[in-house]
């Protein structure tokens, strides 16, 4: 199967910096969750705001769809790509609702069809639409945050999800609970995940398969396995030893 | 002052004439400034290097005191002259680098991660705009009206130096005649006026405050 998402050679620096990014390769398959893991300043964030074009490559090929997204218009793409990031993202002056119909809205989708996926995906995220439909952003926890900015960015059922930290403002047991419910949602869907995470716990618990990135490099990708037991380099043996200890 | 009040009350129909007149000298020109303070506000935040020049220029024009603005304009052709024009050009002068100020800090004091949110979202620059960027930055703009509408009832009293009517008729008449009743005819209503709009307005900008 073609990959939805596809890195090839990318690189990607900023004004006068050293590349953030240099022969970054990556793929993720239809369906697939692939958890891009590494310390800060690895350019893992880097290379996901390269897949909705929020960024650009300044070398090599970044393939979205089985097209190179340069060829596409950045719109229509990012509406085609659901978006998670740390805290939500929420629009504090919006409903919960509002929050969760953003791109059906924008998309241009009836209000009573729009209405209907968001009490749907309200349900699924364990949100009652009863209850939390009409509240604003301020007055959910951070959890409840969290899931509605999940809610919002699978209400058009897009076949690729980019998160970018999603659970890392949560503390430990609501972050556990988001991580369940992750996996929950993950097996009813049939969306591709790219998620973005500095927590080796939480990217072998989510992804069906690792890589690892360090100094804007792929360092190794595969299972849980694959990484505690052939570690590729000494950097990838350091970074998932810190688990064991 | 029961003879101040009857001093009053038996120009009631004069000073609530000028009173009208005061007003829509500020309405119009704060309505002329919001027209263009809010496209140029926003237009600055889209060419980062304009905004520090604009807002640099109104900041001067703010500093001109305002019987010498009044004066620079009268032999300006099309703005200038005698009467209520040249009046409510140079209210909007004034009424201006709030407005302008205030719209552009507050598209720029959007949080950025919700900026990037609603892009990654896919909404395109002009439903940024609409459903982000200035709904956010409304109470802002709303405290910049504000002070625009309490600033420009003070100054509109020297619109009558021009001939442009209001309140400042009674002040000037005044003046010139030694009458501090006159004088207080005039300053009276326009302090009340200064004061019902802040008042009025900051009501409104705390209805909508928390909404952020």
């Amino acid at each position: 199967m073609l990959p939805i998402l596809e890195y090839r050679g990318v690189r990607k620096s900023f004004a006068g910096a050293p590349p953030v990014l240099d022969g970054f390769d990556l793929s993720v398959a239809p369906g697939e969750t692939v958890a891009l893991v590494g310390p800060s300043g690895s350019g893992k964030t880097t290379a996901l705001k390269l897949a909705n074009r929020l960024l650009e490559a300044d070398a090599g090929e970044v393939r979205v769809f089985e097209r190179p997204v340069e060829e596409q218009d950045p719109i229509a793409l990012r509406r085609r790509i659901g978006f998670v990031i740390q805290e939500g993202g929420l629009l504090p002056h919006w409903t919960v609702r509002e929050n969760v119909e953003t791109v059906t809205l924008l998309l241009g989708w009836a209000s009573d069809r729009r209405r209907a996926r968001s009490e749907e995906l309200l349900r699924m995220v364990g949100l009652p639409p009863e209850e939390f439909s009409s509240r604003r952003p301020r007055q959910l926890s951070g959890g409840q945050r969290q899931r509605v900015g999940v809610a919002r960015a699978l209400a058009a059922d897009p076949p690729l999800v980019l998160m970018d930290e999603p659970f890392g403002s949560l503390d430990p047991i609501a972050r556990k609970a988001a991580q369940n419910e992750f996996r929950s949602w993950k097996r009813r869907l049939t969306s591709a995940v790219l998620l973005v995470t500095h927590d080796l716990r939480e990217a072998f618990a989510l992804g069906d398969r690792i890589a690892v990135v360090h100094e804007g490099r792929i360092r190794q990708e595969g299972s849980r396995e694959d990484l505690t037991m052939r570690p590729a380099d000494d950097f990838v043996r350091e970074f998932v030893s810190e688990l064991a200890s | 002052m029961s003879e101040l009040s009857r001093f009053f009350w038996e120009r009631r129909a004069e000073i609530t004439a000028l009173a009208g007149q005061h007003l829509a000298l500020v309405l119009v020109s704060t309505l002329l400034a919001l027209a263009l303070g809010v496209p140029i506000g926003i237009l600055l935040t889209r060419k980062p290097r304009l905004a520090r020049p604009v807002l640099g220029v109104a900041n001067v024009v703010q500093t001109i005191p305002s019987l010498a603005l009044f004066g620079f304009l009268i032999p300006i052709p099309w703005f200038g002259g005698i009467g209520a024009r040249t009046a409510i050009v140079a209210l909007v002068l004034y009424s201006l680098l709030p407005i302008l100020r205030n719209t552009h800090a507050g598209i720029v004091s959007v949080d950025p991660a919700i900026v990037e949110a609603a892009t990654g979202l896919g909404m395109t620059p002009g439903e940024r705009l609409r459903f982000v960027e200035l709904p956010l930055a409304f109470p802002v703009v709303l405290a910049g009206i504000r002070i625009a509408v309490v600033v420009g009832i003070g100054l509109a009293t020297i619109a009558a130096a021009v001939g442009a009517g209001g309140l400042g008729v009674l002040i000037y008449r005044g003046v010139a005649t030694v009458d501090h009743r006159l004088i207080l005819a005039g300053a009276v209503p326009a302090a009340l006026l200064a004061i019902a709009f802040d008042l009025g307005l900051g009501a409104v900008e705390k209805r909508w405050g928390p909404r952020r």
